[in-house]
């Protein structure tokens, strides 16, 4: 069934229209890939689902639920995850106190003034990052983990707050080829285990072709193509305004074909 | 109507120096990101030197030639502290460079006095424009036309300059990212120093042309600091043609509010700055600051609770200070008393600011609203301390309640000034509502309970709750509580993402700190057995900034010492010296120079207790 | 290769008490495309940032086109030639494209091509549409090239290119790597860091692979491509 329904989306920057009408449903346990050009209204719709930007109409409903009109901080709360495309964590803070800090608001412990912060919900953090594989650098300050790893962190993160629909932008961005795999490939395990919609941006094809099970491509606000992988990829409008030669992504490149 | 057309137009002619000042503030901020303190500094040498040449040439090349010789002088001099002091710092936290101009303010203050002295100096009127025009039957000086012709041209040609010259555009561009700039080949030392001299050039020329207006004397640099400040801020941190409406609007509040309410102008303009911030977060014509690259601080370390050594050092400093009256002197006793309470002060700027924060350059307010609910409440009910104390902390987190729930909607530097523009306001209450709060002459006989008489007894009183206190926030700082300030404060968009109210949480803090403020207001006024306006005034608010950044911002124990540190050293340079603001901005320099992270941070660093251990990978 | 360009010999660098690199050797000649291959955090980033002079805690004999640049200032590298192009483009959002451009203009340099905005329009035509508008209000394409652009403009002979196909769609990433064999063909030499194996193959004549701080393999960039077993340790494609 669709976790997430997203219907009608129209959003205009001092008169332009970034977004123009867009429809699109993600089913749960289902990863869902938005595609595109850069500046083709991927953010825009991403933000207006978490809530970070209001639409000028349309609605996105979870579990058919009205997220329009709602702040990033109650949909999170109905149980929407998120991770940002540059990592957003806590730099001052331990791996398990990033952890820890989403688990003290889910519990709506924020405002407490004496029991450690430190030793609440420690258990509960440890099993989320040994989920993501980062129980061992759980007490290493997190300004000091490696990219890959800050990625793996914002996961848990994400997680913990048994989310039903995660929004993930541009999750491998800045990521080594391995890594991408081996964090789609968790992510698709973790999904499929608890029934997660997820609905991703993403620049790397070959993380979009091998992990994704839908894919949606806009281009200059509008929805141009909604398929399964390989119906987008033969797809010719989509090669012509996106993928272009195909040179850059799926297996060996081509010789030296598309210089002229 | 012709008295308020010449009002209006003297209003034009001081929006005229206001904007030469603020215009040079902006710009040295702009790229540097250094708040320059020392700014009003420039100014009054400027108009201390345009004096001088003017006073020993003469006539009308000695007072034009003046003009222009102050503002060069003045630019140079700027470049001196550029290339001896702040070059020195561009990679310490930001508000450490602001320290550091503190302490530039004090040494140029002491300077002045020594080569110019205490009395105020009357300037000659300009040559070639002594006279007046007549408008509408009133007469109006002939140089305060050439000051209302002056502001706008140099705005256009301060526009000309950075939209059109090559140097204006590197200026711009090392204002959002020095460091790519750099890499690009430009020489971004030499365009800083440049930035410098052009910047502390507008401030002396603002000095100089204000001469033959007013009498030059050794409060100029303050007073107007803080009025260019507002400028700044007003129209927009970065905006030339902002600061110069916001010149125009304070030029004219200050022209017109001296007829209305000759008694709060000062007030007015702060409370229009109040208006203007909440209802344009950054000013007319600013825009949100784009984080400024390539100055990056190395992270703040995680938290650890305090390790057996720091425990048994905590104790052991305790047992000292219950050991001190014991060996102690009266007077001792008495300067003792007032570091705790400043200790606690400096505490309850620390929470805020550091893991909060939200820098705060009006904290005295509520240290002062404490001090005053004990006064009023000696003065007008016959309460006794212990009810004093009592309320001290409850004015004071109200103070802070209301304040905050308008400071916290901002960030950065512009919450900072929206907290002074408050801390006037009361201080402006607290100095004109004599009927109430006695003004000037304050509030005689606070005296301690009859049982807490004794300087030892009352030392006592203040160190169970001081330590009590201090203890208190240690505790919120590991709690939840001050998780989530520093969750909000490292990455407010990541804290919205996780169902936090980021400003509601600001706003508690900013309360309890308010209110903890408010408690060693309290514990001072028994101590001083008076209450006085000086006590929310600007410099109480500065000296509790320093305290905290003397100590460092990222460590808990910071503050601590920062008091402790700056307490003693002003108790001991004044008894000894006459030039006590030379030697304690001259300390406050080299120690910003020696620990770039404050004493404590320092401190820290050498001792490790394994919070660096780990640097970035 | 003929007598080098730049030439890297030891390069240690730090942040902080973090050992990043560990005695880096490269040498680049005059006219050559080099990869610089190897994982997130393996030291690409570091490399390049410490080669110019923009990392603190570095040493090591670093020497560009006879040069030595060990300890000099970036502007000082910029000026003897030596391009950046950062990874994450940090472009004067407040500024148009022209005054982008200005910012990076240097003197014209003998035996280096001389740029001009409009010589660089031809390469990046989408540019040439946009002079007069904000680097902050154009797509993540267009700052890319800008990027690029302005760093030319300082009419260098050698350009330090990190991850130029990072975050772009695939048509414009096809886009960067016309563009470079362009300017390869102009005799500029380049050095590029990247993860992107079929884009580093398409442009770049040999590789280095860097993990862990420490340069592990180098060779031609057919060599590597035949080389399953350094791939699978050091790129895992």
């Amino acid at each position: 069934m669709a976790a997430l329904v997203v219907e009608s989306l129209v959003k205009s920057f001092g008169g332009v229209r970034a977004v123009k009408g867009t429809s699109f449903t993600v089913d749960r346990g289902e990863l869902l890939a938005l595609i595109g050009p850069n500046g083709a209204g991927k953010t825009t719709t991403f933000n207006m689902v978490g809530g970070q930007l209001h639409p000028d109409s349309g609605s996105v409903k979870l579990e058919g639920r009205e997220l329009v009109g709602l702040t990033p901080r109650a949909i999170w709360r109905m149980g929407v995850g998120r991770t940002f495309q540059i990592t957003a964590t806590y730099p001052s803070m331990t791996v398990a106190e990033n952890v820890q800090m989403v688990l003290l608001s889910h519990h709506k412990r924020l405002l407490g003034w004496w029991t450690p912060a430190a030793r609440q919900f420690r258990a509960e953090a440890l099993e989320l990052l040994a989920r993501v594989g980062m129980a061992v650098q759980a007490d290493r300050p997190s300004s000091v983990l490696a990219y890959g790893d800050l990625k793996r962190l914002e996961l848990a993160m994400a997680l913990a707050n048994e989310p039903r629909l995660l929004l993930m932008d541009e999750p491998t961005a800045g990521m080594a080829p391995r890594e991408r795999v081996e964090l789609m490939a968790l992510t698709a395990d973790l999904v499929r285990e608890r029934g997660i919609a997820v609905l991703f941006t993403e620049h790397d094809m070959d993380v979009v072709f091998a992990h994704a099970h839908r894919i949606v491509v806009m281009n200059r606000g509008e929805i141009i193509a909604d398929g399964t992988p390989d119906a987008v990829r033969n797809d010719p409008h989509v090669q012509e305004v996106y993928l272009g030669s195909g040179a850059m992504f799926h297996g060996e490149p081509q010789g030296k074909a598309v210089v002229s | 109507m012709g008295f308020y057309v010449t009002q209006f137009m003297s209003g034009l002619a001081q929006a005229a120096t206001l904007f030469l000042v603020a215009s040079g503030l902006s710009i040295i901020f702009g790229v540097t990101r250094i708040v320059n303190f020392a700014h009003g500094s420039f100014y009054m040498l400027g108009a201390y030197m345009a004096y001088t040449v003017s006073d020993v040439v003469g006539g009308f090349a000695g007072f034009w030639g003046g003009i222009v010789a102050a503002a060069l002088a003045a630019g140079v001099i700027g470049v001196v502290m550029e290339m001896v002091l702040l070059r020195r710092l561009y990679r310490s936290p930001e508000l450490f460079q602001l320290l550091a101009t503190f302490g530039v303010v004090l040494v140029i203050q002491d300077l002045a006095l020594t080569i110019w002295g205490p009395e105020d100096l009357l300037g000659p009127r300009a040559p070639g424009l002594e006279g007046r025009v007549r408008i509408l039957g009133q007469a109006f000086p002939q140089y305060d036309v050439f000051l209302i012709v002056l502001g706008p041209v140099v705005l256009a040609l301060l526009l000309l300059l950075f939209k059109w010259t090559r140097w204006g555009t590197l200026v711009r561009a090392a204002t959002q990212d020095r460091e790519m700039t750099g890499a690009l080949g430009v020489n971004e030392r030499r365009l800083f120093t440049s930035v410098l001299f052009v910047g502390c050039a507008l401030a002396g020329l603002g000095g100089a042309l204000q001469v033959p207006r007013e009498a030059v004397n050794l409060q100029m640099d303050v007073s107007m600091v803080v009025e260019a400040f507002v400028v700044v801020v007003v129209g927009g941190m970065g905006s030339l043609m902002g600061a110069f409406l916001a010149a125009l609007l304070i030029g004219q509040l200050q022209a017109f509010g001296i007829l209305i309410f000759p008694q709060i102008t000062l007030v007015l303009v702060f409370l229009v700055m109040a208006v203007v911030l909440v209802v344009r977060p950054y000013g007319l014509l600013g825009k949100p600051p784009a984080a400024a690259r390539g100055a990056a601080h190395a992270p703040e370390a995680p938290l650890r609770p305090a390790g057996l050594p720091a425990k048994l050092f905590g104790v052991a400093v305790l047992a000292v200070l219950l050991l001190l009256p014991v060996v102690a002197g009266q007077y001792a006793l008495v300067v003792l008393t007032e570091t705790l309470v400043l200790v606690l002060f400096a505490a309850s700027l620390h929470f805020m600011m550091g893991p909060g924060g939200m820098v705060s350059f009006g904290h005295a307010a509520y240290f002062g609203l404490g001090a005053y609910a004990a006064g009023l409440l000696t003065k007008h009910m016959d309460g006794g301390m212990l009810a004093g104390l009592v309320t001290a902390p409850v004015l004071g987190g109200l103070g802070a309640l209301l304040f905050g729930w308008f400071c916290v909607r901002l960030s950065g530097v512009y919450l900072a000034m929206l907290t002074l523009a408050f801390a006037q306001i009361v201080w402006s209450v607290a100095f004109q509502w004599t009927a109430v709060t006695g003004g000037d002459n304050g509030i005689l006989g606070v005296w301690p309970a009859p049982w807490a008489s004794a300087k030892w007894v009352y030392y006592y009183l203040t160190l169970a709750v001081v330590t009590g206190a201090v203890l208190m926030l240690r505790r919120a700082i590991f709690a939840p509580f001050g998780y989530a300030m520093r969750a909000g404060r490292d990455s407010p968009l990541r804290s919205e993402a996780i169902g936090m109210d980021v400003r509601r949480l600001q706003w508690l803090a900013f309360t309890a700190a308010g209110a903890m403020a408010g408690l060693a207001g309290g514990l001072y006024a028994y101590a001083k057995g008076s209450v006085f306006p000086t006590f929310l005034s600007v410099p109480a608010s500065v000296d509790a900034l320093v305290m905290v950044l003397m100590g460092g911002v990222q460590t808990i124990a910071g503050p601590l010492v920062g008091a402790a540190v700056f307490h003693g050293l002003e108790t001991e340079v004044v008894r000894y010296t006459d030039f006590w603001r030379l030697i304690l901005g001259g300390i406050i320099i080299l120690l910003v120079l020696a620990f770039p992270k404050g004493i404590a941070g320092a401190a820290d660093a050498w001792f490790g207790s394994g919070r660096s251990a780990e640097g970035r990978a | 290769m003929t007598s080098p360009l730049l030439t890297v010999n030891g390069l240690n660098s730090f942040y902080g008490r973090a050992h990043i690199l560990a005695d880096v050797d490269l040498q680049v000649g005059a006219g050559e495309v080099v990869a610089l291959m190897g994982r997130n955090g393996a030291g690409k980033s570091t490399t390049f940032r410490s080669i110019m002079g923009l990392v603190e805690q570095r040493r090591g004999a670093l020497s560009f086109g006879g040069a030595d640049i060990s300890t000099a200032e970036p502007f000082e590298i910029a000026r003897l030639g030596l391009g950046y192009v950062p990874e994450d483009r940090r472009i004067f959002t407040e500024l148009t494209v022209m005054e982008n451009l200005e910012v990076g203009r240097q003197p014209a340099r003998a035996g280096s091509p001389t740029w001009t905005p409009e010589r660089l329009f031809d390469l990046f035509p989408n540019l040439a549409e946009m002079r007069d508008r904000p680097g902050g209000r154009m797509s993540g394409g267009e700052q890319q090239m800008l990027t690029i652009a302005r760093t030319l403009m300082g009419n260098p002979r050698m350009i330090l290119l990190d991850e130029p196909s990072e975050g772009l769609a695939p048509r414009i990433v096809e886009m960067m790597a016309n563009a470079i064999v362009a300017l390869k063909s102009q005799g500029l030499t380049v050095m590029l860091c990247e993860q992107n194996l079929h884009f580093a193959a398409l442009v770049s004549d040999r590789a280095y692979v860097i993990e862990k701080g420490r340069i592990r393999y180098q060779g031609t960039m057919a060599a590597l491509q035949a080389d399953d077993e350094v791939r699978r340790a050091y790129l895992t494609m």
